[in-house]
């Protein structure tokens, strides 16, 4: 059968330079075509990559749901928790071992509805945790339930008459309860995601990076907004960078506008810098740090 | 010489169309060939104007596509 | 391996049972506790905030028992030894991340100071309604190991014990206390550091290349290795293979889950912890636990006096239930008399045991006292007819 295909670029090994940050092994993904989970892991690999960052070092935690799945498919010490818990799961890492880079890599129903509470304490402890948060507005692996960011009227399988209730703003949400970084990009800005990811990773804190993803079999097809590719076209057209811009005013609506940038850049002592502080104040010299502290603490402090 | 060479690893790619909507320099197209899965893979019908972005490889979602920059003629590797 | 003296408390104290268990906890190498205090077991974790910043380590306080039941778990997998500790509400809370702790083989302790149920129940006073909850409180087959501690002093060497049967079996263990025993003050005896046996993790040591996550590693139990450390390790509550990948279907359910059941249960005979005392001419055995074992204690002792044959068997295990040593006493004995401070829990499985080779008695107990020694001998002596 012959085709216009042109073979000469064709059928290269994986020397993907994303290759060594995946489980090979596991691949393909189950993600669906269009999906833009895949697109928000490229852009984590390759802010890997930029940041050199040593690899041992980093532990990602995810819950469940689809983009609960990464945890699964990226090549590090990886940890596929409960639904709603992969942040005080984090927390735990990170304590016991703060040497760790701990990446928090869920959805938007995971982290913003079973898990609201411990986002908004892990925010207000400033918990060093760097929090990926892909919102496709639905609960997607489970067939497409309302979420709490779902935007208002849009159809759903638990709101076959269109959703009613005011749906959350995430960046104000964080940025409320003291998250130090929160930015939102969607997944067709890939520069500015990989980029952002690498900042958190030098930042210290609570950060919190929303990004706007197709679910082009649930969200978009149950609301007639047309495949991954128009929703990209859509993200390309009616999104509008403002950095700074005050969080309370960054909600989204229904096939409305989407205003994305970094919203939030600050410096508050993270928890185990308050913590530390506390016991040196109190306890002087009775106050005993691991060894492994004491590295954690020359290292990045 | 080409700034920029596309590697496609074909049987990944589920034909969402982000990377020749996306290519600045409108490289890539459809072909009319297919994967196992029956879906239609891009294949680089302007080679001459890759500049080595690496953009198709950041969207994809399957990991199905990269992009590198050649060595520099006359440049070290 | 010997205890580190920084978290041994050595000497003669006179504390309550929750206090023993902080300090127990401390001399087995726990160096990370999460927790959502609740009555009647807030002191242990009171108690181990103090200590723990002086001995090296860390209590955070999280905002529920769903992010602590979990938090503790991250932990572990950092490397810390960890527990949290809790009451019947908060038990019920737990459930999930308690068998997310099976299901992933985190070794850890979850202490329960059961009180009046259900629900709110009776916060400031005994029960002993959770044992079933213990064995089977979260969902789908799963193992644990369940200790019951009599006696403060018991607090401290059993949660010693607890820890090291979690880093034996890789196993959420549940150390069941009930509140009279967490708020008895009695004496207990910490020895020196290099008298307490403590079990250290069973960690890996094999290559990155070679190294399998949840390899059965010839005695069921895989070896483990912590994030950081280089292996790029997956760990799921999905049903997963050895290498520890999502791996959905029913012949690796099989494999696993039976796994999972069978490390505990194979074991079960080593695991098994029993105080007997007259079984060699009993005609009734007295089966009990916790606190209700001090109180039984007395009423064997003046059925004795009175020349009736009773024996005693006390659970200091409670799961896995010590079937074999009952029913080989069942083949011996009339009956045995379970009193417990619930409507019958740990009877059932006596029965069970039991085979039909003697009768049980149940002596149930609503809650929010203790048995009287009295009520313990008149179902001796009927048992005994």
């Amino acid at each position: 059968m012959s085709t216009d295909l042109n073979t000469d670029l064709l059928n290269a090994e994986c020397s993907n330079p994303v290759e060594p940050f995946l489980r090979s092994d596991r691949m393909p993904h189950i993600w669906c075509p269009g999906c833009g989970i895949g697109t928000t892991v490229n852009c984590f690999a390759r802010a890997l990559i930029e940041s050199k960052i040593d690899l041992q070092s980093l532990a990602l935690v995810s819950g469940i749901g689809c983009t609960g799945r990464v945890a699964g498919y990226v090549a590090l010490d990886s940890f596929h928790t409960t639904h709603g818990r992969a942040i005080p799961f984090a927390t735990g890492l990170k304590l016991a071992n703060p040497k760790l880079n701990v990446v928090v890599y869920s959805g938007d129903g995971d982290l913003s509805a079973i898990g609201g509470n411990h986002l908004i304490h892990a925010a207000r402890r400033n918990i060093d945790l760097k929090v990926i948060c892909v919102n496709n507005l639905i609960y997607a692996m489970t067939g497409g339930q309302t979420a709490p960011t779902t935007p208002d009227h849009a159809t759903t399988s638990t709101n076959p008459y269109g959703t009613f209730e005011p749906s959350f703003n995430l960046p104000h949400l964080v940025e409320a309860a003291g998250a130090v970084y929160v930015a939102r990009w969607t997944t067709f800005h890939v520069r500015q995601l990989a980029r952002a990811i690498g900042e958190v990773f030098q930042k210290k804190g609570f950060s919190f990076i929303e990004v706007i993803s197709p679910c082009p079999t649930l969200y978009q097809r149950r609301n007639k907004l047309g495949d991954a590719l128009e929703t990209m076209k859509y993200y390309k057209a009616k999104s509008k960078v403002r950095h700074g811009a005050p969080t309370s005013e960054v909600g989204l609506s229904f096939n409305g506008e989407i205003i994305v940038g970094k919203f939030v850049d600050r410096d508050r002592p993270d928890y185990q810098a308050l913590m530390r502080a506390q016991y040196a104040e109190s306890l002087g010299e009775r106050y005993v740090q691991l060894p492994y502290e004491k590295e954690a603490e020359a290292v990045c402090s | 010489m080409t700034k920029g060479r596309v590697s496609i690893v074909v049987e990944r790619c589920k034909a969402c169309g982000f990377c020749i909507e996306f290519c600045p320099s409108h490289v890539l197209a459809f072909s009319s060939a297919f994967n196992a899965k029956g879906y239609h893979v891009p294949h680089v019908v302007n080679p001459e104007k890759c500049s080595g972005c690496d953009l198709c490889g950041m969207y994809c979602p399957d990991f199905a596509i990269y992009g590198t920059k050649n060595a520099n003629v006359g440049g070290e590797k | 391996m010997k205890a580190d003296p920084r978290g041994v408390l050595t000497g003669e104290h006179f504390i309550d049972g929750d206090h023993a268990c902080c300090e127990g906890a401390l001399a087995a190498g726990a160096r990370f506790a999460a927790g959502y205090p609740i009555t009647p077991s807030t002191e242990v974790v009171e108690r181990f905030a103090a200590r723990v910043p002086t001995v090296g380590g860390t209590f955070i306080q999280m905002e529920d028992e769903l992010a602590a039941s979990i938090t503790l778990q991250g932990a572990v997998w950092g490397g810390a030894k960890a527990f949290t500790v809790t009451s019947g509400p908060g038990f019920s809370l737990m459930m999930e991340h308690i068998g997310y702790a099976a299901m992933t083989e985190t070794p850890c302790v979850f202490v329960d100071v059961q009180r009046g149920g259900p629900s709110t129940g009776l916060p400031t006073l005994p029960a002993q309604a959770d044992m079933m909850q213990a064995r089977w409180g979260s969902h789908g087959d799963y193992a644990i190991i369940a200790l019951c501690p009599n006696s403060p002093q018991e607090c401290f060497d059993l949660t010693i014990k607890a820890f090291n049967l979690a880093e034996e079996f890789r196993v959420p263990v549940m150390f069941m206390m009930d509140e009279v025993v967490g708020h008895m003050t009695e004496k207990v005896v910490i020895p020196p550091a290099d008298q307490n046996e403590v079990l250290p993790r069973k960690h890996t040591k094999k290559s990155v290349e070679e190294y399998l996550p949840y390899g059965s590693n010839g005695d069921m139990v895989p070896e483990i290795a912590h994030a950081g450390e280089g292996y790029k390790f997956h760990v799921t509550g999905l049903t997963h293979d050895e290498r520890g990948y999502p791996n959905m279907t029913p012949q690796t359910q099989d494999k696993l889950i039976r796994r999972l059941q069978n490390k505990i249960r194979a074991a079960a005979d080593r695991i098994a912890m029993f105080e007997e005392e007259f079984l060699d001419d009993a005609d009734v055995v007295v089966v009990s636990y916790g606190i209700t074992s001090r109180v039984a204690q007395r009423a064997i002792d003046i059925a004795r006096q009175q020349g009736l044959r009773v024996g005693k068997l006390r659970l200091i295990t409670a799961w896995p239930f010590p079937e074999k040593k009952i029913r080989e006493l069942a083949g011996k004995v009339k009956a045995f008399v379970v009193p417990e401070l619930n409507l019958g829990q740990m009877a059932l499985e006596v029965e069970r045991a039991a085979n039909g080779l003697a009768r049980t008695f149940c002596l149930t107990h609503a809650g929010g006292g203790v048995h009287h020694p009295e009520d313990i001998l008149k179902v001796i002596v009927e048992a005994s007819r």
